[in-house]
């Protein structure tokens, strides 16, 4: 039994302890925006916040996260996709198949709360997560937009 | 034109109705087909017009993130004349394509084709239903249709002071004859085609909203996960699942045909980890010694072979190789590549309590395919089974080479009748079961005169051929003509462009046995290597240029010079570049299209390269979203460049040997380059735009390379290979 908070909603879990926080959140609790790329947090796709903390969260077992702690998923990243960046997303059709967006939106997410303004170099540092249709220049440009950063 | 005619319309709305899928598949992808255009009589099979003048465009091909969908539907409503503000677009299912005799014509989009192989007759489709629409309006005035004018969807008779809406005269204009000539606009008058339109499904893909195969979520749904034999051709023989058996949330441990286990459970994780602690016992079969090795010891003998199949030939190539002043000699291979699309492989299948029907949700890039192996994997009439096609999350010729996948979710799903079953491959399996990029060699020889001009080449291609893998029935007395994609001596696909007086391009098959497949860009992404690379090659031993060097050959091929001049113009060839910053070009056709890039890299102290910046240009003849096709052509760079410098596939002991994404890197957004994209249709032809810019990505920075470290790399990946200066 766990009990996690996600999105500001509390859910109780019966699962093994050792299952990974992503298949919890996609299996158990039912949000399918965060996705399964690789299992072994290589690839990003399956990011959340804990904490605004990005982290893989197919590396995280569940037994690893307190009922205290506050996960976000990409449903709660806003409530009506009004976050900057998703506006931004939609603005410059950031998106090809989409696969792995929701985790490209959690890392940017963190970023610009920490880094209001980054510099092209913290954009390249953070964003180490796999876009396999090579949507990274849209990104980049995408998290500019958000943050007001123009040129 | 089987596809607007009108007397199997009711086909339609009967089928649906009896589609048993479709009453729980409302809420589901797949079933939105239905839910959207239900109860809703059709124009004719692209268009479907509600009573609130919502526009629904019925699209045949599928949406892997190139952004098919939304130019397919720019078409038609371009053609249609409605208000782009309320199309909507739904995916026909393969099911109903065959109840109506093809109507909806080919579902496969692999090849870059889902627009220019099918723009002729949707673009019909559209102007076809605006047609009857005017004359719906028209008949009810009792006017000419001629003296109707329509924009946005609304039609009016200026004469009469009369005007109405698609929606209100939809159910009379679907009651109407196709018009048997139909006119289509010029092109240069297009407002919808032709315009960076934003996607029509961006938004779902930003909220975690959209609903991938992988997603899926079905009323009393189980999950399953798979492990098939890891070397290739080998057998299960046997299987102890004492230790998972019994185990919460386990339902069955099961045989897949005759080289998997799976096991069912509630939910995936669960399966997952049973399947981790079954004991499998499998026969590794005649493949178990199989090594890149050995692979690479077959690919050498063919470069040498006498025998081979010809693919293009000109003049006499030996007897001008003999008599040249200068003879240049190299040999080049480009290894596996997987194809690690971003969503592992899945499907989900139900069979009907009484075994008598199937259906299956799942992405694929041709449903026909997938609904062809639903049938051959159940042992039912293809009427019997049913696809719901699922947006794909990456597809780049993985899933229209096999439905390996779809098999599998069809046999397991069949131990639980009734009960939807999910399979989702995990990401090892998905590297071990790939259908990879072929593995070749090509050894080349250059032959120039006195004052460098090129008297013959000679281009030797030893290795495996995708067709023989996947469709030898596709074979031409044995030779595969699409091992010279690029290379060809005419016609309008892939047309060598450069004049070369002798001239022998030929395919040593060598088939090693790991599956091949369509992998983006496919065939051409090795051929514009070798050629691009030792045509530098060439102009360096020539001592001249690299641009005038290739121009002098172009003469007799405008559209691949025009490319080529203009990435040169823009990416300021012959100009000095920033300091320690070398350039490179490479052109190529292929997919019908014309491309060239010109790259900017450096390569630092340590070896370390950074591209910075790519100028790229296509000719596609016709643009049908600019926007969407430099989207196409950052992330063609992205595909190709992370093969050409870090990906390989290699194999031992008859398996794949990378199984994730740690021994099969990709690059990154810090590896991107800045993309300068020209996309400059010229307008008297249709070419692909998914794949093009892949064949030049690695030859211009290959090419750079050589300018800045005088290294030649001729076997990839480059990360093999150590830059630093010499
Ligand atoms: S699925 Fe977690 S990093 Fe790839
Ligand atoms: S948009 Fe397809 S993997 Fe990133």
């Amino acid at each position: 039994m766990a009990r996690l908070t996600i999105n500001g909603k509390t859910h109780d879990v019966n699962v093994d302890p050792d299952t990974p926080l992503l298949w919890v959140i996609r299996e158990q609790v039912g949000l399918t925006g965060t996705k399964y790329g690789c299992g072994v947090a290589q690839c990003g796709a399956c990011t959340v916040h804990v904490d605004g903390e990005p982290m893989r969260s197919c590396s995280l077992p569940v037994s690893a996260v307190t009922p205290e702690q506050k996960i976000t998923t990409i449903e709660g990243l806003s409530p009506d996709a009004s976050h900057p960046l998703q506006k931004a997303w939609i603005a410059m059709d950031v998106p090809q198949c989409g696969y792995c967006q929701s985790g490209q939106l959690m890392v940017a997410s963190a970023l610009l709360a920490k880094t209001p303004k980054p510099t092209d170099d913290q954009i390249a540092e953070a964003m180490l997560n796999i876009c396999r249709c090579g949507t990274y220049n849209r990104i980049k440009a995408g998290i500019k937009m958000a943050a007001g950063i123009t040129g | 034109m089987t596809h607007l005619d009108t007397s199997r319309r009711r086909f339609m709305v009967g089928s649906a109705a009896t589609l048993g899928g479709l009453s729980i598949g409302f809420h589901i992808p797949g079933g939105e087909a239905a839910a959207q255009t239900a109860g809703t009589p059709e124009i004719n099979a692209w268009v479907v017009v509600k009573p609130d003048d919502t526009v629904v465009i019925r699209i045949a091909r599928i949406d892997m993130g190139q952004g098919t969908v939304t130019g397919l539907a720019q078409l038609v409503a371009e053609e249609l004349e409605c208000d782009w503000a309320k199309v909507t677009t739904e995916y026909p299912t393969p099911g109903q394509n065959l109840a109506r005799n093809r109507v909806w014509g080919n579902f496969q989009t692999a090849g870059s084709q889902g627009i220019r192989q099918s723009q002729d007759y949707v673009r019909k489709g559209g102007a076809a239903a605006r047609m009857m629409l005017v004359e719906a309006a028209a008949k009810q005035w009792n006017v000419p249709a001629a003296e109707c004018r329509v924009a946005k969807g609304v039609i009016t008779h200026a004469a009469s002071g009369r005007s109405t809406t698609y929606g209100k005269v939809a159910d009379a204009a679907g009651k109407l004859e196709a018009p048997k000539e139909i006119p289509l606009k010029d092109p240069k008058t297009w407002t919808i085609a032709g315009k960076p339109m934003p996607r029509l499904d961006t938004a779902d893909k930003v909220d975690g909203r959209k609903i991938f195969g992988a997603d899926l979520v079905l009323p009393g749904m189980l999950n399953a996960a798979i492990k098939a034999c890891p070397v290739f051709g080998g057998k299960l023989k046997g299987f102890d699942a004492a230790a998972v058996s019994g185990k919460p949330g386990i339902r069955k441990v099961v045989a897949v045909g005759d080289n998997a286990v799976a096991v069912i459970a509630d939910t995936w994780w669960q399966a997952k980890t049973a399947l981790d602690a079954v004991k499998i016992d499998w026969d590794n079969g005649p493949n178990a010694d199989m090594s890149s090795e050995k692979t690479a010891a077959m690919l050498r003998e063919g470069l040498e072979a006498k025998e081979a199949f010809v693919g293009n030939q000109a003049g006499d190539a030996d007897a001008a190789i003999a008599a040249a002043a200068k003879k240049i000699e190299a040999v080049y291979s480009v290894p596996h590549q997987h194809h690690a699309t971003m969503e592992p492989m899945n499907a989900t299948a139900r069979w009907a309590t009484a075994l008598d029907r199937v259906e299956v949700w799942c992405p694929t890039q041709n449903g026909e395919s997938a609904l062809a192996t639903a049938a051959a994997a159940s042992g039912l009439q293809p009427q019997q089974c049913e696809v719901y096609r699922i947006d794909l999350g990456g597809g780049f010729g993985r899933r229209a080479t096999s439905h390996d996948y779809v098999r599998h979710a069809v046999l397991i799903a069949k131990e639980v009748p009734g009960t939807p079953v999910k399979l989702i491959w995990s990401r090892e399996e998905d590297m071990l079961h790939g259908w990879y990029h072929p593995v070749t060699m090509c050894k080349l020889t250059g032959a120039l005169d006195a004052q460098g001009n090129v008297t013959a080449l000679k281009m030797r291609i030893s290795g495996q051929s995708i067709l023989a893998g996947v469709n030898p029935n596709a074979l031409q007395n044995g030779r595969d003509p699409i091992a010279f994609q690029g290379l060809n001596p005419g016609g309008t696909e892939g047309r060598l462009g450069y004049a070369i007086p002798n001239l022998m391009i030929d395919h040593a098959m060598r088939n090693p046995a790991v599956p091949p497949g369509f992998w983006r860009g496919v065939n051409n992404n090795q051929n514009a290597i070798y050629l691009e690379c030792f045509v530098d090659e060439m102009a360096h031993a020539a001592g001249q240029d690299a641009l005038e060097f290739r121009r002098k050959m172009l003469g007799g091929s405008p559209k691949h010079l025009a490319v080529l001049n203009a990435v040169a113009e823009k990416g300021g060839w012959g100009k000095p570049a920033p300091a320690g910053v070398f350039r490179g070009l490479a052109q190529h056709m292929g997919y019908g299209s014309y491309v060239a890039a010109c790259a900017e890299i450096s390569v630092d102290a340590a070896g370390k390269l950074k591209v910075h910046r790519i100028v790229a240009a296509t000719d596609c003849g016709h643009a049908v979203n600019p926007q969407q096709i430099a989207a196409q052509i950052e992330g063609s760079f992205v595909y190709g460049l992370s093969a050409a410098l870090m990906q390989e596939i290699t194999i031992k002991d008859g398996k794949v040997e990378q199984e994730n994404f740690d021994s099969y890197p990709c690059m990154l957004l810090e590896d991107m380059p800045a993309v300068e994209s020209i996309v400059m249709p010229s307008g008297d032809f249709w070419g692909g735009v998914g794949e093009p810019t892949i064949f030049v990505a690695a030859p211009a920075v290959l090419n750079a390379i050589f300018a800045a470290t005088g290294k030649r790399i001729r076997d990839l990946p480059l990360n093999k290979h150590d830059l630093r200066k010499a």
